[in-house]
């Protein structure tokens, strides 16, 4: 009852609505995948190459997105690829904001050459284009799962580490924390309890942004075959190759590229609802 | 002014120099140029007189020394690839990324400006649903499978322009636009949610009071005002321009800076890549010393300030 009556409170936000359905549904595919019953992402069958896609799904072992050049299952493949997509970039965004978190929370509340030192850091990291960064790093590490999110980590916590450090600054003077201040309490426990909670909003909507920009960095990556290495399939290597056939199939590069941008878009869709739910000051768009 | 434009250049070198840094680091992390430059069954010998010439032999503190003593000079060494200095065959590229850039800037400026300012001033209409629509796609949409897409469209079915390379007007219109749809819808739906605030601000009540007229409150009230997000915006994004150049170049062969650093990684061409991302941060730095100093134009409130 409480959620159907908050949907209805959300009624005017439909594309919200819309974003946040499309990334569930998106998710629990993701999830899901190995148990749809989709042919081996893996597997080809050369007899099968680049079969053009079917509108009507004719039971299992059909090709309803049809085939790449080696005559593997697109469908399966999207989904295969949206599971590597998604652990990637949800661990990178998690694990760069847990430690933008952290040092935004340490330089806004101690200030001093913590702050300054966080300053300077945070204008190196953004002279530094990301992808550029990701790149170089990949390439001397390797492109593993581990070293992936890593990289894809290390971009991301600035944009919390920024968000977080300011908030700290204006909850830090406010009269609640004077008070715990005066009554004794611990740096840690007045960071944990007190100024952690009134950060945590704004660094959510950092999230969603953050989540939207590193998954197109990671098939960025990949498009420029430092991504996750084959067999696992990955949407960026899958528009690499499909490039080479753009004219003969058109299929194998729009269908994982329409995959990205609805994944992206669902994001996006979902961050800006966020934003205008916990701000009501901002305007829609 | 002077002094607030000074502390930020003192910071500008400090991110430029940690930039240079991180590079120099991770780049000898790459691995062993010597297995690459020499031929297959190369001696031993021979790979440690290249290491050598190369200077790879000395300690990595007198390496990162000397390296930084000759990048403040403009010497990142020669290319390894290309023989030459490492400096010039960047520079030799750096036109081609700059006449990009620019143009997906001017692109994004123009029309995402133009869209977010109707979208604003048609509040409430089909024009402002129009233009959130698209520009939310436009930010959804990964600027390589663009590419691909226009590509498909215009040079492969359609044959109206080239599918890449480097030369006339017509080889520039599928990159800028590739590389312009992100800037372009931010700008557009930043343009339009900043305009929206701004027209809700007592001034503007006041200059409607006092009888000016929409089109006078618009442009000098709410446009001067709303343009300061938009600005520092336009300075982040012009980062993020030079950066993802780098998949768009590679996507239409451009020669530019950012498909040459790529190549650079996967021929591990130390110097060109340490150049290269040197050239790519001091532009970065020095378009926000510009966007700093476009603030003091826009907003009288800061030059007094400082």
């Amino acid at each position: 009852m409480r959620l159907l009556s908050f949907l209805r409170s959300q009624r005017s936000n439909w594309l919200g609505l819309f974003g946040a359905a499309l990334l569930v549904l998106l998710l629990t595919l993701a999830i899901a995948g190995p148990w749809l019953g989709l042919p081996d992402p893996t597997r080809g069958d050369l007899r099968a190459r680049m079969l053009a896609p079917t509108i009507s799904w004719a039971g299992l072992g059909s090709h309803p997105f049809g085939t790449d050049q080696l005559g593997r299952d697109i469908l399966s493949r999207i989904v295969a690829g949206s599971r590597v997509t998604l652990t990637i970039a949800g661990s990178a965004v998690v694990l760069g904001g847990i430690a933008g978190i952290f040092l935004g929370l340490v330089a806004g509340y101690f200030g001093g050459w913590s702050d300054r030192l966080l300053m300077r850091l945070v204008d190196i990291q953004l002279a530094f284009p990301l992808m550029l960064l990701a790149l170089l790093v990949v390439a001397a590490l390797g492109p593993s799962l581990h070293n992936l999110i890593a990289v894809l980590a290390l971009t991301s916590w600035v944009r919390y580490a920024r968000i977080v450090r300011g908030q700290v600054l204006t909850v830090r003077e406010r009269e609640f924390v004077q008070a715990v201040r005066a009554m004794g309490a611990s740096h840690l426990r007045i960071l944990g309890r007190h100024i952690l909670p009134n950060v945590l909003t704004p660094a959510l909507v950092v999230a969603t942004l953050e989540l939207a920009r590193t998954i197109v960095l990671e098939a960025g990556l990949s498009f420029l075959g430092l991504g996750i290495q084959p067999p696992s399939p990955s949407w960026g290597r899958m528009l690499a190759d499909g490039r080479t056939y753009i004219a003969s199939a058109w299929w194998i590069i729009t269908l994982p590229g329409l995959a990205l941008m609805l994944t992206v878009l669902s994001v996006n869709l979902l961050g800006d609802w966020l934003r205008d739910w916990l701000d009501p000051h901002s305007d829609r768009g | 002014m002077p002094r607030h434009l000074t502390s930020r250049l003192g910071e500008g070198l400090i991110a430029i120099w940690g930039v240079v840094t991180i590079v120099f680091v991770v780049s000898r992390m790459l691995g062993d140029p010597a297995v690459l430059l020499l031929p297959i069954g190369a001696t031993e010998e021979q790979m440690r007189e290249l290491r050598t010439q190369l200077g790879l032999d000395l300690p990595l503190l007198q390496q990162y020394l000397s390296f930084l003593l000759n990048a403040v000079k403009g010497d990142f060494g020669q290319s390894f690839q290309f023989g030459r200095p490492a400096l010039s065959v960047v520079l030799e590229r750096l036109p081609a990324t700059a006449m990009l850039a620019g143009s997906a800037l001017a692109i994004g400026i123009l029309i995402g400006g133009t869209a977010g300012a109707l979208a604003a001033i048609h509040r409430g209409s089909a024009i402002e649903a129009l233009v959130l629509l698209v520009a939310l796609l436009g930010q959804a949409t990964p600027s390589f499978w663009l590419g691909i897409m226009l590509i498909l469209l215009f040079a492969v079915q359609l044959g109206w322009l080239p599918t890449g390379g480097y030369g006339t007007w017509q080889n520039l219109v599928l990159p800028a636009v590739t590389l312009a749809c992100f800037t372009t819808a931010s700008i557009a739906r930043l343009l339009r949610s900043s305009m929206l605030d701004v027209m809700r601000d007592d001034y503007v009540r006041t200059a409607y009071a006092k009888g000016l007229p929409p089109s006078r409150v618009f442009t000098w009230h709410v446009g001067r005002n709303s343009l300061i997000p938009v600005v520092t915006m336009t300075g982040i994004l012009a980062g993020e321009l030079l950066g993802g150049a780098a998949v768009t170049e590679t996507v239409f062969s451009w020669p530019g800076v950012g498909r040459l650093i790529v190549q650079a990684i996967e021929t591990k061409d130390f110097p060109v890549v340490q150049a290269g991302v040197a050239v790519v941060a001091t532009i970065f730095v020095g378009v926000n010393l510009l966007v700093d100093l476009l603030y003091t134009l826009i907003d009288p409130r800061i030059r007094q300030a400082s």
